[in-house]
């Protein structure tokens, strides 16, 4: 049924016209120039990363753009399914998940993560649009609880000199509680001045892109923005409670995954809602979650377990929308 | 073709054409053969005439026994072929050629019926008038099972690019109030609404009837948005305005009521817009009936391998096969698409972008419903996803980002419910 049927006429004149069905125009848009546009979004904070971590950085990240490639291209063949590398979708997901990466991590780390993000995350629900989980935050979270000190980002980048306290500040934050991150300004977390993953400390280049990507239309903002907003009244809460115990906001929107988690994360297409009031519920709940986890729960950061729980119940919240016209409710 | 902004937060604005000034209206020759289309299956047994017979201009030709279905012949001549006609989806029709002769006959049937009582009366304007430019909705106002209360007149145009009926209004008004006045008289409804777009109000404010506004950029002149935004009704999903007692009407259909009795002749021209590869627009009339190939030589257009000719809009029209695919009453446009400028369809699978739930007017999940229409599973879509409250925009595949056949799937999915229903209905 899907196709641009060339069919004869049946007169003398040869020429043959494409038949096909309304409507005759499209505005343009496609999955590759979505993606490309995504990896646009993500390069301020991708070169800053290089900046600061130099070639291990490089290496991180090529290793695993590529080898989340070649997973997607290994899984089209052997499934006999069309090959599907040009739509960059699984360049997107291998540059994400090096994004969040340590710029230490060992290869093979990094090639086990993009299996799992592709084959697992992806490819086995049935390929893009098919997969209930984000792929990067389903490989994330099974390589912290297969290899947790992989992601101890204190210990990881121990070796690596800067100019200012190379602290993991949530670590920090749990471990020493909130004096041990007074010393982080909110303009020194902008500029990167933390440890972290190699694409996800640089906050200001995280809001460009973001913003980038908003004002394109290709992520819906308002995921982003009731992420953003969870998480901030969540940590007032929690601070105004207990400020000894509990950080403010600053500390949690600009330390951990939270800004890559707005714009990138939380925002992947198919395991997040499409409509308006799933979309605030989804983004609220995501960030409330964050911050719970990182407040009492066991992990340092919590963004990867929160979207993962918003991806999980997603179908159900999106379920509240709006009534379709002319529906009629029967009362059989 | 309207690309997508760059700013891609706010909703594709497709603003639709309109007319300045009154442009000049170029004139088609009558063909050598005209084809009219008749919307019946072709049935050779039960025909009523036959090859070679003679017709003259404006004569009604009657196709089948026991059936009231007609045809006008927009020229004299002899039929030259009865044949079978498939549309999209597989629709049939009954294709009647005719081979035009030197001079021209104008039949005066529908004169005498015309003039046989004082007053218009429904019953001429059912049997002659079906045919004419612009399709009059004759069954409509007769049909015993769902009366008519009110009659929506269209002066502008619900596709993109066509201004077809805002021509009509710009240079025939006259022949608009006069058809007006015969549509009161003959179906008893006084309740008249025209719509117009912003910048025909006023000339339309003259005709003395009620002028509702409707928005300038597509879909607002949809009949299912008009009935929402300007009429203030719902009409329920799957249904038509006409079953909740609306009529509507094109600005050009009421014109050719107006001139068939004025001049005692049934009109047998056609307006309609023609859009060349370059997106230039010109207004052309031709008879119902002229192959485009004609047209496309009146306008010296050459077409090569893979372009598309489009009959209609390109939200909602339909691309034909041949060149000499011909006009028909209801023709408001034809299109002819550069292949360059044709846009793919991919086998994508949705991505749940959820730009095309931005986009639906009839509030839609597009992302759900396309899953089961791909699946083939139309009665799911149609009991749970809402299938039928689709009103039929396209919208959703002009902005898929996945480039899915969206809009087709949908209407699809109709039709085969719709062959499936009636099929239970007659064994049943
Ligand atoms: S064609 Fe598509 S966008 Fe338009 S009403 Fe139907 S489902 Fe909605
Ligand atoms: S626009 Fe296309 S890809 Fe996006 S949600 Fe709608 S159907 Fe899916």
């Amino acid at each position: 049924m899907v196709d641009n049927n060339i069919a004869d006429n049946n007169t003398v004149n040869t020429n043959k016209f494409i038949v096909s069905h309304a409507p005759f125009w499209h505005d343009g848009s496609k999955i590759s120039l979505r993606n490309y546009n995504m990896a646009l979004a993500a390069l301020p904070a991708i070169l800053f990363g290089i900046y600061y971590y130099g070639m291990q950085a490089v290496g991180v990240l090529s290793l695993s753009i590529s080898t989340a490639i070649i997973w997607e291209f290994i899984f089209c063949r052997i499934t006999k399914r069309s090959n599907t590398i040009g739509d960059g979708n699984a360049a997107i997901i291998g540059m994400l998940l090096g994004m969040l990466l340590p710029a230490t991590a060992p290869w093979w780390f990094v090639i086990t993560g993009t299996f799992v993000a592709i084959i697992i995350g992806k490819q086995i629900f049935g390929g893009i649009g098919a997969n209930p989980f984000n792929p990067v935050a389903v490989a994330i979270a099974i390589l912290m609880l297969s290899w947790g000190n992989v992601f101890d980002f204190n210990e990881a980048l121990i070796n690596f000199d800067f100019d200012f306290a190379m602290v993991y500040p949530l670590a920090a934050l749990k471990h020493f509680g909130v004096s041990a991150v007074d010393s982080f300004s909110m303009g020194n977390l902008l500029m990167g001045k933390q440890s972290g993953g190699i694409g996800s400390t640089f906050g200001l280049g995280l809001i460009a892109g973001g913003i980038y990507l908003i004002i394109r239309g290709i992520i819906r903002w308002e995921i982003s923005i009731s992420f953003l907003a969870g998480i901030i009244i969540t940590s007032l809460i929690f601070n105004i409670t207990d400020p000894a115990r509990y950080a403010g906001p600053v500390i949690h929107l600009f330390a951990g995954y939270t800004l890559i988690g707005a714009f990138f994360l939380a925002t992947e297409d198919s395991s997040s809602p499409v409509n308006f009031i799933p979309m605030l519920i989804y983004g609220a709940g995501a960030g409330f979650l964050t911050v719970l986890i990182r407040n009492i729960g066991f992990y340092v950061d919590g963004v990867i377990f929160a979207i993962l729980i918003m991806n999980l119940i997603n179908p159900l919240i999106d379920k509240i929308r709006p009534k379709a016209i002319g529906k009629v409710v029967e009362n059989a | 073709m309207i690309k997508r902004s760059f700013i891609g937060l706010s909703k594709p604005r497709l603003a639709y054409g309109s007319l300045e000034d009154t442009p000049s209206l170029k004139q088609i020759p009558t063909s050598k053969e005209v084809t009219l289309l008749a919307d019946c299956p072709f049935d050779k047994k039960n025909l009523l005439f036959k090859k070679k017979a003679a017709v003259k201009t404006g004569q009604r030709l009657l196709l089948y026994k026991e059936s009231d279905e007609y045809v006008v012949s927009s020229v004299t001549g002899e039929v030259s072929s009865i044949s079978s006609y498939t549309g999209d989806f597989g629709r049939s029709y009954t294709a009647i050629a005719i081979e035009v002769a030197g001079d021209e006959e104008i039949d005066d049937e529908f004169n005498s019926a015309a003039s046989g009582s004082k007053d218009a009366s429904l019953e001429t304007v059912k049997n002659y008038l079906a045919f004419a430019p612009g399709n009059p909705p004759v069954k409509l106002f007769s049909d015993k099972d769902k009366p008519i209360n009110t009659i929506v007149v269209c002066c502008v145009d619900s596709d993109l690019l066509i201004t077809t009926n805002q021509y009509i209004v710009k240079s025939d008004i006259d022949a608009i109030k006069n058809g007006i006045s015969i549509l009161k008289t003959v179906t008893g409804v006084n309740d008249i609404i025209m719509v117009a777009s912003q910048s025909q109000m006023h000339e339309l404010s003259a005709t003395g009837e009620k002028v509702n506004q409707v928005n300038d950029t597509y879909p607002s002149a949809l009949p299912h948005l008009i009935m929402k935004n300007v009429l203030g009704k719902m009409v329920p999903a799957g249904k038509t305005p006409e079953d909740i007692g609306v009529c509507f009407i094109s600005a050009e259909a009421v014109a050719s009521i107006g001139n068939a009795f004025k001049s005692g002749q049934i009109p047998v021209t056609k307006i309609f817009t023609l859009v060349k590869k370059d997106g230039s627009k010109s207004l052309v009339s031709a008879r119902i009936g002229t192959p485009a190939s004609d047209i496309f030589k009146a306008f010296n257009i050459t077409l090569n391998e893979n372009d598309r000719i489009i009959f209609g809009g390109p939200m909602t029209g339909s691309s034909v096969y041949s060149e000499d695919h011909p006009v028909q009453p209801d023709t408001d446009a034809i299109i002819v698409q550069d292949k360059d400028d044709i846009p793919v369809i991919s086998d994508y699978p949705c991505t749940n972008c959820g730009d095309c739930i931005r986009v639906c007017p009839a509030n839609i999940q597009i992302n759900l419903l396309v899953r089961f229409l791909e699946a083939g599973q139309y009665e799911a879509a149609a009991d749970q996803y809402d299938l039928y409250s689709c009103i039929e925009c396209g919208l959703c595949s002009y902005v898929c980002v996945s480039e899915m056949p969206i809009f087709q799937y949908i209407r699809a999915a109709k039709y085969e419910l719709g062959r499936a229903n009636t099929a239970e209905a007659t064994n049943g």
